[in-house]
């Protein structure tokens, strides 16, 4: 361990045995959210949301597609950093935990690709010459 | 303490509540405008509602105002985080300050929210 960088000296350390590597996504995610959370809840204030064609228009410009999808893939990273902080402080037994983990790894990479997935539908419809839902 | 709690608390309910409620939207507004009125008339408002429309737009109404309160806290405590990361912010009273100024900023960013929202709605 002599010579290395301080950062070279904590990594694969921790309980868990990569504590640090959770710990720097965990603020990395964070600041994504920050930025496009931030675009979206402006974005949610500004439009008129229970108008369905013109939030329509708003999610298939392809910057505020590309947004969201960079959205879902920081907001589904950061909370499944979350829960299996919780999981691992709350869920006893390893048996459960584990069950507990693949079940958040389902519910985390599932929504992600369902989320992303239907963007990319939104955005992609008029390109296809389809009405929306016609995919 | 009760800043710490408050944060995982928060941030739990996002990540469950606010993310399938964010799908389901999403979901509903690539399904077509029939399915984005039926969303909107479940959890927001329903010209004709019957008893059970009703009961679920005030759940509505309740669900979203406790997600934005959830958003600010935990925007306020995890900036909060950043600076004690920093290694800033440990000074007892400094700490103790912080904490309060996060609370209470978060429901008065929540409110602050709502009122915007429901004063748009009322000027239609």
């Amino acid at each position: 361990m002599g010579n290395g960088t301080h950062l070279g000296k904590v990594r694969g350390l921790g309980s868990s045995g990569h504590g640090s590597h959770h710990w720097l996504q965990q603020r990395l995610t964070a600041l994504g959210n920050i930025l496009l959370i931030g675009f979206l809840f402006i974005s949610f204030l500004r439009l008129p949301m229970t108008d369905h064609g013109a939030v329509l228009r708003w999610a298939s410009n392809p910057m505020v597609a590309l947004a969201l999808i960079l959205m879902v893939v920081s907001v589904f990273w950061h909370l499944r950093l979350g829960l299996t902080v919780l999981i691992e402080d709350y869920v006893h037994g390893e048996a459960t935990r584990l069950f507990a983990l693949v079940l958040l790894n389902f519910y985390a990479i599932g929504g992600a690709a369902y989320g992303i997935f239907t963007i990319v539908r939104i955005a992609l419809a008029p390109a296809a010459g389809l009405a929306p839902g016609g995919m | 303490m009760a800043v710490s709690i408050l944060h995982r608390a928060s941030g739990d309910g996002l990540a469950i509540v606010g993310a399938l409620l964010f799908l389901w939207w999403l979901g509903a507004l690539a399904a077509g405008p029939d399915a984005y009125a039926a969303f909107i008339a479940c959890v927001w408002h329903d010209p004709d509602a019957g008893t059970f429309h009703q009961i679920t737009n005030i759940l509505g109404k309740i669900v979203l105002i406790g997600l934005t309160w959830a958003f600010f806290q935990h925007l306020f405590s995890g900036l909060r985080h950043f600076v004690l990361d920093a290694g800033a912010g440990y000074e007892l009273r400094t700490n103790k300050l912080w904490s309060t100024l996060v609370i209470v900023g978060a429901l008065l960013a929540t409110a602050a929210t709502w009122l915007y929202i429901f004063a748009e709605a009322l000027n239609g």
